[in-house]
Protein backbone atom coordinates (compact mmCIF):
# COMPACT_ATOMS: atom_id res chain seq x y z
CA UNK A 1 0.00 0.00 0.00
CA UNK A 2 1.09 3.80 -0.58
CA UNK A 3 1.59 6.18 2.25
CA UNK A 4 -1.56 8.21 1.01
CA UNK A 5 -3.62 4.72 1.38
CA UNK A 6 -2.38 3.74 4.88
CA UNK A 7 -3.01 7.29 5.62
CA UNK A 8 -6.17 7.02 4.94
CA UNK A 9 -7.11 3.80 6.51
CA UNK A 10 -5.82 4.93 9.52
CA UNK A 11 -8.19 8.36 9.40
CA UNK A 12 -10.97 5.96 8.83
CA UNK A 13 -10.31 3.30 11.75
CA UNK A 14 -9.81 6.49 14.26
CA UNK A 15 -12.91 8.27 12.64
CA UNK A 16 -15.17 5.47 14.31
CA UNK A 17 -14.48 6.53 17.90
CA UNK A 18 -15.69 10.30 16.80
CA UNK A 19 -15.18 12.43 20.33
CA UNK A 20 -14.69 9.17 22.63
CA UNK A 21 -11.18 10.39 23.74
CA UNK A 22 -11.11 6.73 25.79
CA UNK A 23 -11.94 4.78 22.95
CA UNK A 24 -9.06 6.42 20.98
CA UNK A 25 -6.25 6.41 23.28
CA UNK A 26 -7.85 2.88 24.22
CA UNK A 27 -6.64 2.36 20.33
CA UNK A 28 -3.72 3.96 20.88
CA UNK A 29 -2.56 2.09 23.77
CA UNK A 30 -3.41 -1.22 21.69
CA UNK A 31 -1.29 -0.50 18.80
CA UNK A 32 1.99 0.50 20.70
CA UNK A 33 1.44 -2.94 22.46
CA UNK A 34 1.80 -4.26 19.00
CA UNK A 35 4.68 -2.20 17.71
CA UNK A 36 7.34 -4.08 16.12
CA UNK A 37 9.84 -3.70 17.98
CA UNK A 38 13.55 -2.76 17.72
CA UNK A 39 16.23 -5.42 17.83
CA UNK A 40 17.68 -5.31 21.61
CA UNK A 41 21.40 -4.91 20.29
CA UNK A 42 19.99 -1.72 18.21
CA UNK A 43 18.64 -0.15 21.48
CA UNK A 44 21.93 2.05 21.89
CA UNK A 45 22.19 5.99 22.57
CA UNK A 46 22.50 6.70 19.18
CA UNK A 47 19.16 5.59 17.89
CA UNK A 48 17.92 7.06 20.80
CA UNK A 49 15.45 10.64 19.47
CA UNK A 50 16.16 13.98 21.58
CA UNK A 51 13.72 15.96 22.36
CA UNK A 52 11.56 13.53 24.09
CA UNK A 53 10.11 13.33 27.62
CA UNK A 54 9.83 9.68 27.15
CA UNK A 55 12.62 7.86 25.61
CA UNK A 56 11.94 6.30 22.01
CA UNK A 57 14.56 4.58 20.16
CA UNK A 58 14.48 3.88 16.51
CA UNK A 59 16.16 1.92 14.07
CA UNK A 60 15.99 1.49 9.84
CA UNK A 61 17.02 -0.73 7.69
CA UNK A 62 16.85 -1.26 4.04
CA UNK A 63 15.40 -4.50 2.62
CA UNK A 64 14.60 -4.74 -0.92
CA UNK A 65 15.02 -0.79 -1.34
CA UNK A 66 12.20 -0.45 1.11
CA UNK A 67 12.93 0.90 4.06
CA UNK A 68 12.21 -1.22 7.26
CA UNK A 69 11.58 1.18 10.65
CA UNK A 70 11.65 -0.91 14.26
CA UNK A 71 11.21 1.17 17.69
CA UNK A 72 10.57 1.26 21.31
CA UNK A 73 9.47 3.52 24.09
CA UNK A 74 9.31 3.14 27.51
CA UNK A 75 5.76 5.19 27.70
CA UNK A 76 2.70 2.96 25.78
CA UNK A 77 0.81 6.24 24.19
CA UNK A 78 4.64 7.34 22.75
CA UNK A 79 4.84 3.86 21.59
CA UNK A 80 1.40 4.15 20.04
CA UNK A 81 2.53 6.97 18.12
CA UNK A 82 5.52 5.62 16.83
CA UNK A 83 3.84 2.31 15.60
CA UNK A 84 1.27 4.48 13.43
CA UNK A 85 4.30 6.28 11.71
CA UNK A 86 5.93 2.82 11.41
CA UNK A 87 2.31 1.57 10.07
CA UNK A 88 2.57 4.43 7.00
CA UNK A 89 6.20 4.44 6.66
CA UNK A 90 7.69 1.25 6.96
CA UNK A 91 8.29 -0.24 3.46
CA UNK A 92 8.07 2.07 1.34
CA UNK A 93 10.88 3.94 -0.57
CA UNK A 94 13.38 6.52 0.47
CA UNK A 95 11.92 8.84 -1.76
CA UNK A 96 8.25 8.25 -1.02
CA UNK A 97 9.17 8.69 2.67
CA UNK A 98 11.03 12.64 2.12
CA UNK A 99 7.73 13.55 0.28
CA UNK A 100 5.78 12.40 2.54
CA UNK A 101 3.23 15.11 4.14
CA UNK A 102 1.98 14.22 7.59
CA UNK A 103 -1.06 16.17 7.44
CA UNK A 104 -3.30 12.89 8.48
CA UNK A 105 -2.04 13.39 12.12
CA UNK A 106 -4.09 16.36 11.90
CA UNK A 107 -7.11 14.09 10.75
CA UNK A 108 -7.18 11.44 12.95
CA UNK A 109 -7.43 13.99 16.14
CA UNK A 110 -3.76 13.52 17.67
CA UNK A 111 -2.70 16.61 16.63
CA UNK A 112 -2.12 17.89 20.22
CA UNK A 113 0.91 15.66 19.67
CA UNK A 114 2.48 17.73 16.73
CA UNK A 115 3.23 21.08 18.68
CA UNK A 116 6.30 20.86 18.16
CA UNK A 117 7.11 21.83 22.32
CA UNK A 118 4.84 18.54 22.86
CA UNK A 119 7.02 16.57 25.47
CA UNK A 120 6.66 13.29 23.86
CA UNK A 121 8.36 14.75 20.45
CA UNK A 122 6.07 13.59 17.61
CA UNK A 123 7.48 16.05 15.05
CA UNK A 124 11.40 14.63 16.54
CA UNK A 125 10.28 11.30 15.26
CA UNK A 126 9.16 12.60 11.83
CA UNK A 127 12.17 14.63 11.97
CA UNK A 128 14.11 11.28 12.23
CA UNK A 129 12.57 9.24 9.99
CA UNK A 130 13.26 11.44 7.26
CA UNK A 131 16.65 12.06 8.38
CA UNK A 132 16.66 7.71 8.02
CA UNK A 133 15.23 7.97 4.56
CA UNK A 134 17.55 11.05 3.39
CA UNK A 135 20.71 9.20 4.41
CA UNK A 136 19.27 5.35 3.06
CA UNK A 137 18.81 7.30 -0.39
CA UNK A 138 22.24 8.84 -0.67
CA UNK A 139 24.02 5.09 -0.01
CA UNK A 140 21.78 3.81 -2.39
CA UNK A 141 22.75 6.21 -4.64
CA UNK A 142 26.37 6.66 -4.09
CA UNK B 1 -14.45 23.83 51.25
CA UNK B 2 -14.19 25.92 54.22
CA UNK B 3 -11.65 25.75 56.94
CA UNK B 4 -11.36 27.27 60.24
CA UNK B 5 -8.27 28.96 60.43
CA UNK B 6 -6.83 31.02 63.18
CA UNK B 7 -8.69 34.96 61.75
CA UNK B 8 -11.27 33.32 59.96
CA UNK B 9 -13.02 30.58 57.83
CA UNK B 10 -11.03 29.92 54.77
CA UNK B 11 -13.33 29.65 51.75
CA UNK B 12 -11.91 28.82 48.96
CA UNK B 13 -15.00 28.20 46.81
CA UNK B 14 -14.95 31.93 47.05
CA UNK B 15 -12.02 32.97 46.24
CA UNK B 16 -11.98 30.77 42.84
CA UNK B 17 -14.63 33.41 42.07
CA UNK B 18 -11.40 35.92 41.33
CA UNK B 19 -9.48 33.84 38.74
CA UNK B 20 -11.39 33.67 35.45
CA UNK B 21 -9.41 30.88 34.18
CA UNK B 22 -10.53 28.80 36.86
CA UNK B 23 -13.83 28.41 35.13
CA UNK B 24 -12.69 27.45 32.09
CA UNK B 25 -13.08 23.44 30.19
CA UNK B 26 -10.24 21.53 29.13
CA UNK B 27 -10.95 19.22 27.06
CA UNK B 28 -14.39 19.45 27.43
CA UNK B 29 -14.16 18.51 31.47
CA UNK B 30 -13.92 21.50 34.39
CA UNK B 31 -10.47 22.59 34.29
CA UNK B 32 -8.57 21.10 37.58
CA UNK B 33 -5.52 22.98 37.51
CA UNK B 34 -2.59 21.63 39.79
CA UNK B 35 0.14 22.49 37.94
CA UNK B 36 0.49 26.31 39.80
CA UNK B 37 4.11 25.46 40.61
CA UNK B 38 5.20 26.15 36.96
CA UNK B 39 3.15 29.08 36.85
CA UNK B 40 0.09 30.30 39.11
CA UNK B 41 -3.53 31.40 37.85
CA UNK B 42 -4.43 35.33 38.28
CA UNK B 43 -6.87 36.94 40.49
CA UNK B 44 -9.13 39.63 38.28
CA UNK B 45 -7.52 41.98 40.99
CA UNK B 46 -4.30 41.53 39.37
CA UNK B 47 -5.72 41.30 35.69
CA UNK B 48 -7.56 44.79 36.42
CA UNK B 49 -4.34 46.11 37.87
CA UNK B 50 -2.51 45.32 34.51
CA UNK B 51 -5.10 46.66 32.25
CA UNK B 52 -5.80 49.70 34.21
CA UNK B 53 -1.99 50.27 33.66
CA UNK B 54 -2.05 50.23 30.26
CA UNK B 55 -5.34 51.94 29.77
CA UNK B 56 -4.72 54.68 31.77
CA UNK B 57 -1.15 55.02 33.34
CA UNK B 58 0.87 54.24 30.54
CA UNK B 59 4.32 56.38 30.30
CA UNK B 60 7.83 55.69 30.52
CA UNK B 61 9.09 56.12 34.26
CA UNK B 62 12.02 58.01 35.58
CA UNK B 63 12.39 60.41 32.77
CA UNK B 64 9.57 62.70 31.59
CA UNK B 65 8.54 65.77 33.40
CA UNK B 66 5.01 65.21 32.33
CA UNK B 67 2.30 64.40 34.75
CA UNK B 68 1.79 60.63 33.25
CA UNK B 69 5.05 60.34 33.60
CA UNK B 70 5.64 61.46 37.03
CA UNK B 71 2.30 59.34 38.54
CA UNK B 72 3.58 56.19 37.03
CA UNK B 73 6.68 56.81 38.67
CA UNK B 74 5.61 57.27 41.99
CA UNK B 75 2.80 54.01 41.20
CA UNK B 76 6.14 51.85 40.28
CA UNK B 77 8.11 52.75 43.10
CA UNK B 78 4.70 52.27 45.58
CA UNK B 79 4.73 48.58 43.69
CA UNK B 80 8.84 48.27 45.28
CA UNK B 81 7.61 49.38 48.44
CA UNK B 82 5.48 47.49 48.49
CA UNK B 83 7.72 44.00 47.77
CA UNK B 84 9.79 45.57 50.59
CA UNK B 85 7.06 45.40 53.30
CA UNK B 86 6.26 42.18 52.34
CA UNK B 87 9.75 40.13 52.48
CA UNK B 88 10.42 42.86 55.15
CA UNK B 89 13.20 44.38 53.55
CA UNK B 90 15.49 47.21 55.41
CA UNK B 91 15.01 49.75 52.30
CA UNK B 92 13.22 49.46 49.04
CA UNK B 93 16.10 50.12 47.28
CA UNK B 94 17.10 46.50 47.87
CA UNK B 95 14.26 45.66 45.99
CA UNK B 96 15.55 45.27 42.42
CA UNK B 97 13.18 44.54 39.65
CA UNK B 98 14.09 41.87 37.20
CA UNK B 99 12.26 39.46 34.73
CA UNK B 100 12.20 36.87 36.87
CA UNK B 101 13.88 33.86 39.30
CA UNK B 102 15.76 33.44 36.38
CA UNK B 103 17.55 36.88 35.70
CA UNK B 104 17.63 37.36 39.24
CA UNK B 105 20.44 34.39 39.67
CA UNK B 106 22.07 35.42 36.72
CA UNK B 107 22.47 38.91 38.09
CA UNK B 108 24.24 37.93 40.93
CA UNK B 109 26.42 35.19 39.82
CA UNK B 110 27.45 37.46 36.76
CA UNK B 111 28.20 40.66 38.67
CA UNK B 112 29.21 38.58 42.13
CA UNK B 113 31.29 36.19 40.04
CA UNK B 114 32.65 39.26 37.89
CA UNK B 115 34.16 40.61 41.22
CA UNK B 116 34.61 38.27 44.03
CA UNK B 117 35.54 34.57 42.24
CA UNK B 118 38.96 33.35 41.28
CA UNK B 119 40.50 30.33 39.87
CA UNK B 120 39.84 27.28 42.89
CA UNK B 121 37.36 29.45 45.10
CA UNK B 122 34.00 27.31 45.92
CA UNK B 123 30.57 27.52 45.08
CA UNK B 124 28.17 26.12 47.07
CA UNK B 125 25.03 24.75 45.55
CA UNK B 126 22.63 21.85 46.08
CA UNK B 127 21.29 18.40 44.73
CA UNK B 128 18.01 19.55 44.82
CA UNK B 129 18.88 22.86 42.84
CA UNK B 130 16.14 23.71 39.95
CA UNK B 131 18.26 24.26 36.74
CA UNK B 132 18.09 28.17 36.74
CA UNK B 133 20.27 27.66 40.44
CA UNK B 134 22.93 25.09 38.46
CA UNK B 135 24.08 26.90 35.49
CA UNK B 136 24.78 30.11 36.11
CA UNK B 137 26.97 29.13 38.63
CA UNK B 138 28.76 25.99 36.50
CA UNK B 139 29.22 28.53 33.41
CA UNK B 140 30.76 31.29 36.14
CA UNK B 141 32.83 28.25 37.86
CA UNK B 142 34.27 27.19 33.88
CA UNK B 143 34.65 30.35 33.03
CA UNK B 144 37.06 31.41 36.81
CA UNK B 145 38.45 28.00 37.11
CA UNK B 146 36.12 27.71 40.20
CA UNK B 147 34.66 24.52 41.20
CA UNK B 148 30.78 23.53 42.36
CA UNK B 149 30.44 22.16 45.31
CA UNK B 150 26.88 20.08 45.88
CA UNK B 151 25.43 19.56 48.92
CA UNK B 152 23.52 16.11 48.61
CA UNK B 153 20.33 15.30 50.02
CA UNK B 154 18.77 12.07 51.75
CA UNK B 155 16.44 9.33 50.82
CA UNK B 156 13.45 11.82 52.21
CA UNK B 157 14.40 14.42 49.88
CA UNK B 158 16.37 16.61 52.46
CA UNK B 159 19.82 18.35 52.40
CA UNK B 160 22.08 17.08 54.43
CA UNK B 161 23.30 19.66 56.72
CA UNK B 162 25.70 17.70 57.96
CA UNK B 163 27.71 17.31 54.91
CA UNK B 164 26.50 20.70 54.39
CA UNK B 165 28.94 21.80 57.32
CA UNK B 166 32.18 20.05 56.09
CA UNK B 167 31.81 21.42 52.46
CA UNK B 168 31.67 24.96 54.04
CA UNK B 169 35.35 25.96 54.08
CA UNK B 170 37.58 28.86 53.59
CA UNK B 171 37.53 28.57 49.88
CA UNK B 172 33.97 28.95 50.08
CA UNK B 173 32.31 32.25 48.22
CA UNK B 174 29.23 32.06 48.36
CA UNK B 175 26.04 29.71 48.95
CA UNK B 176 23.58 28.66 46.48
CA UNK B 177 20.26 26.94 47.62
CA UNK B 178 16.28 26.94 47.20
CA UNK B 179 13.85 27.70 49.97
CA UNK B 180 11.21 25.08 48.52
CA UNK B 181 12.32 22.38 46.12
CA UNK B 182 10.06 22.79 42.95
CA UNK B 183 10.22 18.90 42.88
CA UNK B 184 10.30 17.29 46.08
CA UNK B 185 8.18 19.90 48.15
CA UNK B 186 11.16 20.18 50.71
CA UNK B 187 11.43 23.20 52.83
CA UNK B 188 14.97 23.52 53.57
CA UNK B 189 16.25 24.75 57.26
CA UNK B 190 17.42 28.43 55.26
CA UNK B 191 18.10 30.17 58.38
CA UNK B 192 20.20 27.33 59.78
CA UNK B 193 21.89 27.27 56.43
CA UNK B 194 22.65 31.23 56.02
CA UNK B 195 23.65 31.12 59.66
CA UNK B 196 26.22 28.65 59.12
CA UNK B 197 27.89 30.62 55.82
CA UNK B 198 27.90 33.70 57.63
CA UNK B 199 29.62 32.19 60.72
CA UNK B 200 32.75 32.09 57.88
CA UNK B 201 31.28 35.54 56.40
CA UNK B 202 29.95 33.97 53.20
CA UNK B 203 27.31 35.44 51.58
CA UNK B 204 23.82 33.27 50.89
CA UNK B 205 21.51 33.38 47.67
CA UNK B 206 18.44 31.63 48.06
CA UNK B 207 16.05 30.65 45.27
CA UNK B 208 12.71 31.48 46.67
CA UNK B 209 10.72 31.18 43.67
CA UNK B 210 8.60 28.65 45.22
CA UNK B 211 8.35 29.61 48.71
CA UNK B 212 7.13 33.28 48.22
CA UNK B 213 3.80 31.82 47.18
CA UNK B 214 3.57 29.41 49.95
CA UNK B 215 4.35 31.15 53.18
CA UNK B 216 5.27 34.41 54.95
CA UNK B 217 9.68 35.27 54.00
CA UNK B 218 11.32 37.42 56.34
CA UNK B 219 13.95 38.69 54.95
CA UNK B 220 15.96 40.22 57.90
CA UNK B 221 14.80 37.25 59.82
CA UNK B 222 16.55 35.40 57.38
CA UNK B 223 19.24 37.58 57.12
CA UNK B 224 19.76 36.29 53.39
CA UNK B 225 22.36 38.22 51.30
CA UNK B 226 20.61 37.64 48.50
CA UNK B 227 17.19 36.57 48.04
CA UNK B 228 15.09 35.93 44.06
CA UNK B 229 11.73 34.79 43.51
CA UNK B 230 9.40 35.15 39.91
CA UNK B 231 6.14 37.21 39.68
CA UNK B 232 4.31 34.79 37.72
CA UNK B 233 4.05 32.08 40.50
CA UNK B 234 2.87 34.53 43.35
CA UNK B 235 -0.08 35.35 41.13
CA UNK B 236 1.24 37.56 39.02
CA UNK B 237 2.38 38.45 35.41
CA UNK B 238 4.96 36.58 33.80
CA UNK B 239 7.92 38.50 32.57
CA UNK B 240 8.86 40.02 36.47
CA UNK B 241 10.68 39.10 39.28
CA UNK B 242 12.74 40.45 42.17
CA UNK B 243 15.84 40.18 42.97
CA UNK B 244 16.57 41.45 46.91
CA UNK B 245 19.96 42.17 47.91
CA UNK B 246 21.79 43.54 51.26
CA UNK B 247 22.71 46.89 49.91
CA UNK B 248 26.30 46.30 51.10
CA UNK B 249 26.61 43.64 48.45
CA UNK B 250 24.54 45.21 46.06
CA UNK B 251 26.93 48.57 46.48
CA UNK B 252 29.80 46.50 45.95
CA UNK B 253 29.23 44.18 42.93
CA UNK B 254 28.83 45.61 39.03
CA UNK B 255 26.01 46.04 37.01
CA UNK B 256 24.87 43.18 35.14
CA UNK B 257 23.43 45.16 32.11
CA UNK B 258 24.06 48.47 31.13
CA UNK B 259 22.35 50.99 29.29
CA UNK B 260 20.35 54.01 29.45
CA UNK B 261 18.15 54.55 33.24
CA UNK B 262 21.13 53.64 35.09
CA UNK B 263 23.85 56.35 34.32
CA UNK B 264 24.52 59.47 36.46
CA UNK B 265 27.21 60.91 34.19
CA UNK B 266 28.44 59.59 30.32
CA UNK B 267 31.51 60.58 29.08
CA UNK B 268 33.13 58.78 26.44
CA UNK B 269 35.93 58.16 28.83
CA UNK B 270 33.67 56.68 31.80
CA UNK B 271 30.61 56.65 32.83
CA UNK B 272 29.18 56.80 36.63
CA UNK B 273 26.12 54.73 37.62
CA UNK B 274 23.48 55.94 39.18
CA UNK B 275 22.29 54.76 43.07
CA UNK B 276 20.26 51.50 44.08
CA UNK B 277 18.31 50.38 42.58
CA UNK B 278 18.58 51.83 39.07
CA UNK B 279 22.31 50.67 38.54
CA UNK B 280 20.66 47.18 38.00
CA UNK B 281 17.47 48.26 36.25
CA UNK B 282 19.17 49.49 33.00
CA UNK B 283 16.52 49.85 30.15
CA UNK B 284 12.84 50.23 30.09
CA UNK B 285 11.10 47.81 32.89
CA UNK B 286 8.24 45.71 32.53
CA UNK B 287 6.41 48.68 34.67
CA UNK B 288 3.06 46.49 33.63
CA UNK B 289 4.80 43.43 35.17
CA UNK B 290 5.69 45.26 38.32
CA UNK B 291 2.38 47.34 38.72
CA UNK B 292 0.73 43.35 38.53
CA UNK B 293 2.85 42.07 40.76
CA UNK B 294 2.26 44.56 43.43
CA UNK B 295 -1.56 44.03 42.89
CA UNK B 296 -0.60 40.69 43.47
CA UNK B 297 0.91 40.59 46.53
CA UNK B 298 -1.50 42.96 47.76
CA UNK B 299 -4.22 40.30 47.11
CA UNK B 300 -1.99 37.32 48.80
CA UNK B 301 -1.78 39.68 52.18
CA UNK B 302 -5.47 40.12 51.86
CA UNK B 303 -6.37 36.56 52.55
CA UNK B 304 -3.75 36.25 54.49
CA UNK B 305 -0.48 33.90 54.22
CA UNK B 306 -0.89 32.04 57.83
CA UNK B 307 -4.63 31.67 56.56
CA UNK B 308 -3.13 30.06 53.01
CA UNK B 309 -0.71 28.41 54.38
CA UNK B 310 -3.00 26.72 57.08
CA UNK B 311 -5.59 25.49 54.35
CA UNK B 312 -2.88 24.24 51.90
CA UNK B 313 -1.25 22.34 54.81
CA UNK B 314 -4.25 20.86 55.42
CA UNK B 315 -4.61 19.83 51.10
CA UNK B 316 -1.16 18.71 51.13
CA UNK B 317 -1.99 16.66 53.97
CA UNK B 318 -5.17 15.37 52.43
CA UNK B 319 -4.09 14.82 49.03
CA UNK B 320 -1.01 12.37 50.56
CA UNK B 321 -3.35 10.28 52.22
CA UNK B 322 -5.58 9.86 49.43
CA UNK B 323 -2.89 9.42 47.14
CA UNK B 324 -0.88 6.77 48.79
CA UNK B 325 -4.33 4.77 48.80
CA UNK B 326 -3.68 4.01 45.37
CA UNK B 327 -2.06 1.13 44.21
CA UNK B 328 1.72 1.04 43.40
CA UNK B 329 2.16 4.97 43.93
CA UNK B 330 4.84 5.98 45.49
CA UNK B 331 5.65 9.84 46.89
CA UNK B 332 8.76 11.07 45.87
CA UNK B 333 10.10 13.59 48.77
CA UNK B 334 8.62 13.05 52.22
CA UNK B 335 10.36 15.66 53.83
CA UNK B 336 9.03 16.58 57.41
CA UNK B 337 8.71 20.04 56.69
CA UNK B 338 7.09 20.20 53.06
CA UNK B 339 5.25 22.84 50.89
CA UNK B 340 1.72 21.59 49.23
CA UNK B 341 4.03 20.26 46.27
CA UNK B 342 3.85 16.38 45.46
CA UNK B 343 5.98 14.08 43.06
CA UNK B 344 5.04 10.64 42.38
CA UNK B 345 5.83 7.41 40.20
CA UNK B 346 3.45 4.35 39.31
CA UNK B 347 4.71 1.17 39.28
CA UNK B 348 4.33 -0.09 35.48
CA UNK B 349 3.11 3.42 33.67
CA UNK B 350 5.25 5.95 32.83
CA UNK B 351 4.68 9.60 34.13
CA UNK B 352 4.13 11.21 30.57
CA UNK B 353 1.40 8.88 29.91
CA UNK B 354 -0.47 9.37 33.08
CA UNK B 355 0.11 12.89 32.31
CA UNK B 356 -1.63 12.65 28.84
CA UNK B 357 -4.55 10.76 30.20
CA UNK B 358 -5.03 13.21 32.61
CA UNK B 359 -4.91 16.01 30.38
CA UNK B 360 -7.64 14.44 28.80
CA UNK B 361 -10.09 14.51 31.41
CA UNK B 362 -9.55 18.06 32.03
CA UNK B 363 -7.05 17.89 34.97
CA UNK B 364 -3.22 20.10 34.90
CA UNK B 365 -0.43 18.27 36.09
CA UNK B 366 3.25 18.39 35.28
CA UNK B 367 5.30 15.32 34.43
CA UNK B 368 9.27 15.05 33.27
CA UNK B 369 12.16 15.91 35.29
CA UNK B 370 11.16 19.52 36.17
CA UNK B 371 13.84 21.14 35.77
CA UNK B 372 15.89 19.17 38.34
CA UNK B 373 17.73 16.23 36.07
CA UNK B 374 20.54 15.95 38.59
CA UNK B 375 17.79 15.27 41.76
CA UNK B 376 16.04 12.83 38.75
CA UNK B 377 19.56 11.22 38.87
CA UNK B 378 19.40 11.23 42.28
CA UNK B 379 16.18 8.86 42.82
CA UNK B 380 17.26 6.82 39.49
CA UNK B 381 14.19 7.45 37.78
CA UNK B 382 13.36 9.68 34.68
CA UNK B 383 10.75 12.04 35.69
CA UNK B 384 7.88 12.32 38.33
CA UNK B 385 4.22 13.50 37.70
CA UNK B 386 3.87 16.28 40.20
CA UNK B 387 0.70 17.97 41.41
CA UNK B 388 1.17 21.34 43.15
CA UNK B 389 -1.41 22.55 45.33
CA UNK B 390 -2.46 26.57 45.97
CA UNK B 391 -5.57 28.25 48.25
CA UNK B 392 -7.68 28.02 45.22
CA UNK B 393 -7.58 24.38 45.15
CA UNK B 394 -10.02 22.08 46.51
CA UNK B 395 -10.00 18.60 48.25
CA UNK B 396 -13.08 17.78 45.95
CA UNK B 397 -10.30 18.25 43.14
CA UNK B 398 -8.07 16.37 44.67
CA UNK B 399 -10.82 13.45 44.60
CA UNK B 400 -11.17 14.17 40.74
CA UNK B 401 -7.56 13.59 40.68
CA UNK B 402 -7.71 10.26 42.25
CA UNK B 403 -9.97 9.48 40.18
CA UNK B 404 -8.47 10.51 37.15
CA UNK B 405 -5.02 8.99 37.92
CA UNK B 406 -7.09 5.06 38.85
CA UNK B 407 -8.65 5.40 35.43
CA UNK B 408 -4.96 6.12 33.71
CA UNK B 409 -3.85 3.18 35.26
CA UNK B 410 -6.63 0.84 34.53
CA UNK B 411 -5.90 2.42 30.45
CA UNK B 412 -2.27 2.05 30.77
CA UNK B 413 -1.59 -1.04 32.45
C1 LIG C 1 12.86 26.52 42.50
C2 LIG C 1 12.81 27.28 41.21
N1 LIG C 1 13.83 28.08 40.87
C3 LIG C 1 13.83 28.79 39.73
C4 LIG C 1 12.78 28.71 38.84
C5 LIG C 1 12.84 29.51 37.58
O1 LIG C 1 11.87 30.49 37.60
P1 LIG C 1 11.59 31.40 36.33
O2 LIG C 1 11.40 30.46 35.18
O3 LIG C 1 10.34 32.13 36.67
O4 LIG C 1 12.76 32.28 36.15
C6 LIG C 1 11.71 27.87 39.13
C7 LIG C 1 10.61 27.73 38.16
O5 LIG C 1 10.14 26.66 37.86
C8 LIG C 1 11.72 27.14 40.34
O6 LIG C 1 10.71 26.33 40.65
Amino acid sequence: MRIAEIENELIEEFELFGDDWEGKYEHLIDLGKHLPLIDKQHKTDDRLIKGCQSRVWLHSELYDEKVVFTADSDAIITKGIVAILIRVFSGQTPEEIMQADLIFIDDIGLKEHLSPTRANGLVSMIKQIKMYAIALNLSQNS
Amino acid sequence: METITKNNIFNSQKLRQDFPILSKKANGKPLVYLDSGATAQKPKQVIDAISNYYQSQNANIHRGVHQLSQEITIAYENARATIQKHLNAAVSHEIIFTSGTTESINLVANSFGKKYINASDEIIISEMEHHSNIVPWQVLCEEKGAVLKVIPINENGELRIDEYKKLLCSKTRIVAVTHVSNTLGTINPVKEIIALAHEKSIPVLIDGAQAVPHMKVDIQALDADFYCFSGHKVFGPTGVGILYGKEKWLNKIPPYKVGGGIIKTVTFEKTEYADLPLKFEAGTPHIGGGIGLAAAIDYVNEIGLENIGAYEHELLEYATLKLLAIEGLRIIGTAKEKASVISFVIEEVHPLDVGTILDKQGIAVRTGHHCTQPLMEHFGLPGTIRVSLVFYNTKEEIDVLVNGIQKAIKMLR
